[in-house]
C-alpha cells in the first residue's frame, strides 16, 4: 500500500522547471536488489525523479545510500559482469522516449556512451593502463561512429583541446599515468562527451582531486553543459559541490529519496532531519571556529534489514516527536511543499519549520 | 633502451660466472672441505681396486692434484679458447667453448648439449603453445561464469592436473596411446628428417607436459580475470558502449595476460634446462636425459655443463621477460 501511494504521488509530478512529460529523464519506482548470502541488498528501493535537458541535478548522502548504484542503473551497468544475471531491478527508466529497464541489453549497450555518458571518481584506475589516452577516446568514439581512425583521431584531439588540455597534440599519444589528476579528469571528460551526450552522469568527479583542481573541474563540467545543453547528474557527498553546480538536489537515504527540490528551498528551507544532520556536518567558512561540526549520530542503515517505518528512525534526534509510534511502523511518503520541494517526513510542518529555525539554522 | 639490454647483458654474464663458479665448488671444493683426499676423488672415475700409479695418472688428467680456483680458471679459460685433456697415451682437443669433458663417455660436454638442446626445445616449444592456448582460453572462460559447470569442470580438472605427477601421467599416456592403441610413435625423429614424424612422437609429451603445465595457467588466468574484470576502468569500457566481448579481451585479458607473462618467461627458461622427468618417461634424448646419465654415473663434467646451461637460460629469460613487459605495460620503464 504505501509503495502504491509513493508510486502515485510521482506520477506526473511537476517539478521546478516543467512537467514529468516533458523531461528528458525519468526515473520512476525504481529499484535494485542484489542478492547475497546474507539477503537481499536494497540498494536503491523505490526512487522517483526527474531531469531536464540543460539542467544540474546533485545526488546526495552517504556511502551507501544508493547514489552510485542509481547512477550505474541509469548506464544499465548492473545487468554485465558475472554478477549481471542476479540482480534485480524494476520500475521505469525514460531516457527521452525510451524506457531502459525493460530494454534489451543490446539496446541500452548503443545508447550508452552516446546518448548518456558517465565520468568516475578516480580517472586514474577508471582509464586503462595499458592505452594512451588519444587510443581510449578514439575507441569510445568509433564505437558509435563508422568513421576512420585518422578521422576519430583528429576529434580526440578537438575533444582534449575543448577541455583544456595544453598540446592536445602531443597529450593524446601519452598515457594516463603521465598526466596529474586533473588533467587525466579533463581526458576522462573529452572521453565521455566526445559523441555529444545528452545525460552526463559524474559519480563524485572532484572526490579523488586536489581542492585547487577540484574547482577547475566544476567549472569545465559547466562551461561544457552549457555548451552541449546536456542533463547532468552530479552524484556527490560534498554539500560544497552542490552549492556551486546543482539546480536541483535530491537527497538519498538507505536507498530512497528522502528530500528533492531546487537548491535553494533545500538548502535554505531543508524539511528533513537527515538534510539537517548533512548541512550541519558541512565545514564552512563563515562559522565560528570554535564551533563543532556536528555529525549525523549512528551509522548508515543495513540495506538488508531496512528500519522499519522511516528509515532514518534510529537516528533522529526528534522521532519520538509524531504523535504514536508512527516513525518506526509507517514509512514516510514523499509529499510536496510550496516550491517544487518535496519531503518524507512525519513531522508536522508546524515542529519542522520550528525546529529548523530555532535549532539548527542558528548553529549553521 | 639498447643500454639498458646491454647493462642487463653484462650482469647476466656476471650472474652466469657467480653460478659457475658456485656449482663449480660445490662439486670441487666442498667434499674436499669434507675432507675428501684427491686421490679419494680420482678414484671414482677409475674401475675397482686400483693401483696407485692409475690412481696418481687420473689425479694428474684431471687436474684434481691443483688448487681448486686454478681448477676454476682452467674450466673458464677452456670455455673461451678450448681445452686439452692428457688421458696418457693420447691428448685430446676440446674445442671451444669446452664445457669439460667426460672421461666416463669419452665426449666433450658441449657438442653434446648442442645435439639434445633440438629435442629439449621441440618438446618445451610444442607443450608450450599448447598449455598456454588451453590454459589461458580455459581460465577466461572459467573467470567468465565462475561457479559454473564449466567452471567447476575444468578446475576439477586443473587440481588433477597440477596434482598428477609427470610419471603417472605420462606413463599412462604412453601405456594407452602409444602401446594399447599405438596412434604415436615411440622414437623421436628431428623435424628436419620428417616433420610429421617428429609432431607424431612428440604429441604424448607435448599433451602430458601441457596438462601439468596449463592446470596451473588455467588457475592464474582465471584469478586475474576475476580481479581484472572487477577493475574501473573495465567499467568506464562498459560505459563507453562497447561490447562485451570487446570488454572482456581488449580491455580485461590485455591487462590479466601480464603477469602470466613472466611466468610463462620463467618456466620456458627452465624447461629449456632440460624436462627432466618428462625426457625420462619418454625416453626422449634430450639435455634432461643428459643430466639424468650425469648423476647416475656420478659423472661431474656432464652435470656442471647442464647446470651451467639450465642457469643460462633462465637467466635469459628472465632478461626476456623484463623487457617483455616494460613492452607490454606502458608503466613499467626500462631504467
Amino acid at each position: 500500500m504505501t509503495e502504491l501511494s509513493n508510486t502515485s504521488a510521482a506520477v506526473g509530478e511537476p517539478t521546478s522547471a516543467g512537467t514529468a512529460s516533458e523531461a528528458f529523464l525519468r526515473v520512476r519506482d525504481l529499484k535494485v536488489h542484489f542478492p547475497t548470502d546474507d539477503g537481499l541488498v536494497k540498494s536503491v528501493d523505490g526512487l522517483t525523479f526527474s531531469l531536464e535537458k540543460g539542467r544540474t541535478l546533485a545526488v546526495v548522502g552517504e556511502s551507501g545510500s544508493g547514489k552510485s548504484v542509481t547512477s550505474q542503473a541509469i548506464m544499465g551497468l548492473h545487468r554485465l559482469g558475472t554478477r549481471g544475471k542476479n540482480v534485480q531491478m524494476s520500475g521505469e527508466i525514460w531516457l527521452g522516449g525510451k524506457e531502459l529497464v525493460s530494454a534489451a541489453p543490446d539496446e541500452v549497450r548503443k545508447l550508452r556512451g552516446r546518448e548518456m555518458a558517465m565520468i568516475f571518481q578516480d580517472p586514474l584506475s577508471a582509464m586503462h593502463p595499458y592505452y594512451t589516452i588519444g587510443n581510449q577516446i578514439v575507441e569510445a568514439y568509433r564505437v558509435h561512429h563508422k568513421v576512420s581512425k585518422k578521422v576519430a583521431r583528429a576529434r580526440a584531439i578537438e575533444m582534449l583541446d575543448r577541455v583544456g588540455i595544453p598540446e592536445p597534440g602531443k597529450r593524446v599519444d601519452s598515457y594516463p599515468h603521465e598526466f596529474s589528476g586533473g588533467m587525466r579528469q579533463r581526458a576522462m571528460i573529452a572521453m565521455a562527451l566526445v559523441n555529444n551526450p545528452e545525460l552526463l552522469i559524474a559519480d563524485e568527479p572532484t572526490t579523488a582531486l586536489d581542492v585547487t583542481v577540484q574547482a577547475q573541474i566544476l567549472d569545465l563540467i559547466r562551461d561544457l553543459q552549457k555548451e552541449f545543453g546536456s542533463a547532468v547528474i552530479m552524484i556527490t557527498h560534498d554539500l560544497g559541490v552542490v552549492a556551486e553546480i546543482a539546480d536541483d538536489v535530491l537527497v538519498m537515504y538507505g536507498g530512497r529519496c528522502v528530500e528533492r527540490g531546487p537548491l535553494a528551498e533545500v538548502f535554505e528551507k531543508p524539511q528533513h532531519p537527515y538534510t539537517w544532520g548533512l548541512l550541519g556536518s558541512m565545514p564552512r567558512i563563515d562559522r565560528e571556529t570554535s564551533e563543532r561540526l556536528i555529525p549525523v549520530k549512528g551509522s548508515p542503515p543495513s540495506l538488508i534489514n531496512v528500519p522499519s517505518g522511516c528509515a532514518f528512525n534510529p537516528r533522529c534526534p526528534y522521532a519520538d516527536l509524531p504523535k504514536g509510534n508512527v516513525t518506526r511502523t509507517v514509512r514516510p511518503e514523499l509529499e510536496l511543499a510550496d516550491g517544487g520541494h518535496w519531503s518524507a517526513c512525519h513531522l508536522s510542518t508546524e515542529d519542522r519549520t520550528r525546529i529548523w529555525t530555532e535549532e539548527i539554522a542558528p548553529k549553521l | 633502451m639498447i643500454s639498458y639490454i646491454l647493462r642487463r647483458t653484462f650482469a647476466a654474464v656476471i650472474l652466469l660466472l657467480v653460478v659457475s663458479a658456485v656449482t663449480f665448488a660445490i662439486f670441487f671444493l666442498l667434499p674436499r672441505l669434507a675432507g675428501q683426499t684427491a686421490d679419494q676423488m680420482a678414484q671414482q672415475y677409475i674401475g675397482k681396486s686400483p693401483s696407485k700409479a692409475d690412481i696418481a695418472a687420473v689425479k694428474h688428467n684431471l687436474g684434481l692434484d691443483q688448487a681448486v680456483y686454478v681448477q676454476y680458471w682452467h674450466f673458464i679459460k677452456g670455455i673461451v679458447v678450448g681445452a686439452n685433456y692428457d688421458l696418457g697415451p693420447t691428448t685430446v682437443h676440446c674445442d671451444a667453448p669446452c664445457f669439460g669433458y667426460s672421461f666416463k663417455t669419452h665426449q666433450a660436454v658441449w657438442p653434446e648439449l648442442t645435439s639434445r638442446l633440438p629435442i629439449t626445445f621441440s618438446l618445451a616449444a610444442g607443450a608450450a603453445v599448447l598449455w598456454l592456448v588451453s590454459g589461458v582460453a580455459i581460465g577466461v572462460i572459467s573467470a567468465l561464469k565462475p561457479r559454473s559447470l564449466f567452471d567447476r569442470t575444468f578446475m576439477g580438472i586443473a587440481l588433477a592436473g597440477v596434482s598428477l605427477p609427470m610419471f603417472f601421467t605420462g606413463n599412462l599416456a604412453i601405456l594407452l596411446f602409444v602401446f594399447n592403441w599405438p596412434i604415436f610413435g615411440r622414437d623421436y625423429v628431428p623435424f628436419t628428417e620428417n616433420p610429421s614424424q617428429w609432431a607424431n612422437t612428440l604429441i604424448p609429451a607435448w599433451c602430458s607436459l601441457a596438462l601439468l603445465y596449463s592446470a596451473i595457467y588455467a588457475r592464474l588466468t582465471r584469478s586475474g580475470m576475476l580481479e581484472t574484470m572487477n577493475e574501473d576502468f573495465i567499467r568506464t569500457a562498459r560505459a563507453k558502449g562497447l561490447g562485451e566481448r570487446t570488454v572482456v579481451v581488449r580491455h580485461g585479458l590485455r591487462a590479466a595476460l601480464t603477469p602470466i607473462i613472466t611466468v610463462f618467461g620463467m618456466d620456458i627458461g627452465l624447461l629449456l634446462g632440460g624436462a627432466v622427468i618428462t625426457e625420462s618417461v619418454f625416453s626422449l634424448p634430450g639435455i634432461g636425459q643428459y643430466a639424468v646419465q650425469g648423476i647416475t654415473d656420478n659423472d661431474l663434467p656432464k652435470i656442471l655443463g647442464v647446470t651451467l646451461l639450465a642457469a643460462f637460460f633462465v637467466v635469459i629469460a628472465n632478461l626476456l621477460v623484463d623487457v617483455l613487459y616494460a613492452a607490454a605495460d606502458p608503466r613499467v620503464r626500462l631504467s
